[in-house]
């Protein structure tokens, strides 16, 4: 067996992978083995015991939105009596930011991988200040969920339905050409998500009121495109794993607890997990680094597609994460290119000229550098409900790679 | 007691990091408690008022740059407020920050992709998996590292050779590639003379006395210490000999080495031979065959060599031509003396080589009735001697031992000596030549060369012995000295066109480096003017032992 051309093969495959947004559809309905009582949540499977304030208040909050509680108290017993279950998102083609929860009835985006055939999944991005995904659950919260799902989500769902699709692909790299690293800083990538849309949604819906309310939101949230960018990552990372042999990594995630990776030559749900660190960066005015949360959140499936911190390079803008120059920020692109397997062929930086961002985690050159991922991330507060504190830089813990690799090892008798 | 104080600035925009970067600017200050900075959005009003840090009443919408100050004091909150542009403007000059290190191999690579060589300095248990990677990556080395093994030294080598590529080391301490020093090198001039050096300081004495001199250096190739030895065989010293022989801008070649295996020596002597050049040669407790044999001059010390050398650049040699003569040579002698001078002369390029009257003991012919290889043979032995009489005398022993040796398919040459004089046969070669003629009637291949031993004074007159021999297509010799150099040239090795050869125009272009440990080398490397890039290197796996073998086996 041939480490480099399995890795070859599962770089192709997530390179010519081709995500195309799709749609929006209530979970139930498309997301696989999707049930009422299941709640998805991001990184690595979890049990409630074990969950960090932001997940917890985000899963109560999922289960007021679902009918499935009527209070706080009720649905926390109905948790410690294992009425409820819980799975990773990654287990179900999903992803989502931060908390990531997901149940049955939210509606979701569906990318589908035109190349390959596979599909994923994403919640709606609900915006910033009090919002589930980092464990808030008050009426407001629940209130502006249930919105979404009605208005923004049923405006969305005509919208794509009048169109082919939006290609993804071709989106993500066009907003590396404006600014964007696409994790941190999706403000070009909303932009044009919006310019996309717009159009569309003007032909399908009738209200003008509530239109503009639609367009109003998507525009004013420069994390709108985040959940189809992070879908659309998922469907490529999705097509490069269960390569026998591949070293490459296809999945990093984290529930606010562990963090955890999936390795392409290894099992399906096998993941390496260590507790995840507590990311270090700029916080909001009020808050500081002792309110922050362990890292949370499935959106460093951007950084294992390619993007993210590690085309920071593109990104000016918010070199301020990186150390303060736009010379850190290619230092900080240029160090990813050590442990990557390969260079993307649609994901170009003009200050490289135009060179590919670092594609494909290689699971032996973070081991053998010792070179750990560099993961742009946003900050949840440690405790449920308080939303976003900052944003900053963390890096998944050196031993879930040193323990994978033993895994390999003895996968693969070496 | 504290006091808010606010500013609106109307369509400035800024991303929220930069915002984010002065408001930390804005906590730095005297007497200030709490600072928010955002662009005024219905979501970023409502995080400032639950800090309560939202004035009531700010003419301020989304496009409007808002920044609210808390502070103990009203003075303290106006002087804040006072620093904002001061605090935008500021550059982080103090931080600015380094060209970006690479921390592997093969990202240098893609940072220099021009650089043909790379330096490696890391701790010797480590060295060779760099080497092999560099090797991999098509460049050359110079291995500076020691306690490399020997199986990876030999191993290294090999697969350089395959590639065309040079391994200088490991132990590798001087080179000189076109004018640019490797590791420890003495800043000398460009010029004519290439050097060979199986030794650094042997390499920086020679090189630097050449300069002193007021010659200079083309290219300086080290080999490492170990190159000489049998089990390495001199791969680096031979693929050196074979560029610098091809490089027009290198007139003379100096070799230098401590102490070399003989075998060793031999085949680099002989190689040497057909380079067409001028060769130096200094083997540092290796016994000389001769002062000069054809373009090779044998020196007795560093000095000494760096003399001949610069003396050769101005001096057009013209050497006796030499060819590729296959098989092997046989020597029949009536003389023992000159037998064992004829050994060794032909020992320094001949091997393997036996005698009945070795120098050294593999030498030592097991049976002296039987010739192995190439053999000089002294028929004036006591083992010969018993019931006969001296071959200087009786011609019968020596007319049947070279038929003997013609009747051996691998035998390209015959040599003999004719001893004239008192109590000498009276006409020898009235009895050789017919013998020799009747060999040539069935083996036209085999030459054969006399040593006449004489005077004209002598009974034998030694011009017709001398005529008879030549017209039999013989090739005569007053003196041993002169046989051994014509039969040193005829077997001299060309270069075997088994591998491929090491490319001279890449030799020449501009040297570009990729440094690896030392980072002094590197330094080093750019103050000559060299492009070069330091890698960060690091253990694998950071020294793990167990992981560092996992990724061994991984490599591909």
């Amino acid at each position: 067996m041939n480490i480099d051309t399995a890795n070859t093969t599962a770089i192709n495959r997530l390179m010519e992978a081709r995500p195309i947004l799709k749609g929006v559809a209530p979970a139930r309905d498309v997301i696989p083995d999707m049930k009422d009582n299941l709640i998805l949540h991001a990184g690595p499977p979890i049990e409630w015991a074990r969950m960090s304030g932001p997940l917890k208040g985000a899963v109560i909050g999922a289960m007021l939105f679902e009918g499935l509680a009527g209070s706080e108290t009720e649905a926390t017993s109905m948790v410690e009596r294992g009425e409820v279950e819980f799975d990773s998102c990654h287990h179900h083609g999903a992803v989502g930011p931060m908390a990531g929860v997901t149940s049955a009835s939210m509606k979701v985006y569906v990318v589908e991988n035109a190349e390959h055939g596979n599909k994923s999944f994403s919640n709606l991005n609900e915006g910033y200040g009090k919002v589930l995904r980092y464990g808030a659950y008050s009426e407001e919260v629940l209130k502006k969920l249930h919105w979404m799902n009605d208005v923004l989500g049923t405006a969305l769902t005509d919208a794509l339905a009048a169109s082919n699709g939006i290609d993804m692909r071709a989106l993500i790299a066009e907003a590396l050409h404006m600014g964007d690293e696409g994790h941190n800083r999706n403000k070009a990538g909303s932009l044009i998500y919006l310019k996309l849309l717009a159009p569309l949604i003007a032909k399908t819906m009738k209200d003008n009121a509530a239109m503009s309310e639609v367009l109003q939101f998507i525009g004013d949230n420069a994390l709108s495109v985040l959940n189809p960018v992070m879908a659309a990552c998922k469907a490529m990372t999705d097509a490069a794993h269960g390569v026998e042999g591949s070293t490459i990594v296809t999945t990093m995630a984290r529930n606010g607890t562990d963090f955890g990776i999936r390795v392409s030559g290894l099992g399906e749900k096998e993941w390496f997990t260590a507790p995840a660190e507590i990311p270090v960066g700029l916080f909001f005015s009020g808050f500081s680094q002792e309110d922050a949360n362990s890292d949370i959140g499935d959106s460093a499936i951007t950084e294992t597609a390619g993007i993210g911190g590690f085309a920071m390079a593109t990104a000016p803008a918010i070199v301020t994460f990186v150390g303060g120059t736009p010379k850190d920020a290619v230092s900080a692109t240029l160090e990813m290119y050590e442990i990557t397997f390969s260079e993307s062929k649609f994901f170009t930086m003009p200050v490289l000229d135009f060179r590919g961002t670092p594609t494909g985690i290689d699971l032996r050159k973070v081991v053998e550098l010792g070179i750990t991922p560099r993961i742009n991330t946003g900050i949840a507060h440690k405790n449920a409900g308080v939303g976003q504190v900052g944003a900053g830089l963390v890096r998944p813990p050196l031993k879930i790679f040193e323990q994978a690799l033993l895994a390999y090892a003895e996968k693969y008798g070496l | 007691m504290t006091i808010v104080k606010w500013n609106v600035r109307a369509g400035a925009y800024y991303d929220s990091v930069v915002l984010m970067q002065l408001q930390r600017g804005l906590l730095g200050l005297p007497g200030v408690v709490d600072a928010g900075v955002v662009m005024a959005t219905q979501a970023n009003r409502d995080l400032l008022a639950a800090n309560d840090l939202l004035p009531e009443n700010i003419p301020a919408n989304a496009d409007d740059l808002l920044i609210v100050v808390k502070a103990r004091d009203d003075s303290s909150a106006t002087e804040a407020i006072g620093k904002v542009d001061e605090l935008l403007a500021r550059r982080k000059s103090s931080t600015v920050s380094e060209d970006f290190r690479p921390r592997s191999l093969s990202s240098a690579v893609k940072q220099l992709p021009e650089a043909n060589w790379v330096l490696i300095s890391v701790p010797g248990r480590y060295a060779a998996g760099v080497a092999r990677e560099a090797l991999e990556l098509g460049k050359h080395v110079f291995l500076y590292s020691d306690n490399v093994s020997l199986e990876d030294e030999i191993a290294l080598k090999k697969s350089a050779r395959e590639k065309g590529l040079l391994v200088m080391g490991p132990d590798c301490g001087t080179a000189i590639i076109n004018g640019i020093g490797l590791g420890f090198a003495n800043r000398v001039r460009r010029g004519n003379i290439g050097v060979i050096g199986a030794s650094g300081t042997g390499t920086q004495a020679v090189t630097a006395q050449i300069h002193n001199l007021g010659a200079g250096i083309s290219h300086a190739i080290g080999t490492g210490g170990r190159d000489l030895k049998s089990e390495v065989g001199a791969i680096t010293a031979q693929q050196a000999l074979d560029v610098l022989a091809r490089d027009p801008e290198t007139k003379v070649i100096t070799l230098i080495s401590k102490p070399p295996s003989p075998e060793v020596a031999t085949q680099l002597i002989s190689t040497s031979l057909s380079t067409g050049k001028p060769v130096v040669i200094y083997f540092i407790g290796y016994p000389p065959p001769a002062r000069k044999i054809g373009n090779l001059s044998f020196a007795i010390s560093l000095s000494e060599a760096a003399e001949i050398a610069v003396r050769q650049v101005s001096v057009s040699g013209k050497w006796l031509s030499v060819n590729s003569r296959k098989g092997y040579v046989r020597g029949i002698f009536s003389g023992g003396t000159l037998a064992y001078e004829t050994l060794l002369g032909l020992q320094a390029s001949l091997s393997p080589i036996y005698s009945n009257g070795p120098i050294t003991a593999n030498q030592n012919l097991k049976n002296p009735l039987k010739s192995e290889a190439h053999s000089i043979i002294d028929l004036g032995d006591e083992f010969f001697m018993v019931g006969r009489l001296h071959p200087m005398i009786d011609n019968d022993l020596r007319i049947r031992r070279m038929k003997q040796e013609a009747a051996d398919s691998e035998v390209g040459m015959i040599l003999f000596d004719v001893v004239l004089g008192e109590g000498s046969h009276l006409d020898p070669t009235g009895e050789l030549v017919p013998a020799i003629r009747e060999i040539q009637a069935s083996r036209k291949d085999i030459e054969f060369i006399a040593m006449v031993i004489g005077t004209d004074e002598d009974p034998q007159n030694i011009q017709s012995q001398i005529d008879q021999l030549m017209q039999a297509g013989v090739a005569v010799f007053r003196t041993a000295a002169e046989a051994v150099e014509y039969i040193s040239l005829k077997f001299s090795q060309q270069k075997s066109d088994q591998f491929p050869p090491v490319n001279l125009e890449q030799l020449k272009q501009p040297l570009a480096g990729i440094n690896v440990g030392l980072e002094s080398f590197y330094g080093s490397l750019i103050s000559q003017g060299a492009q070069a890039v330091h890698v960060e290197w690091r253990p694998p796996a950071g020294g793990n032992e167990r992981l560092a073998n996992l990724l061994a086996k991984m490599r591909k």
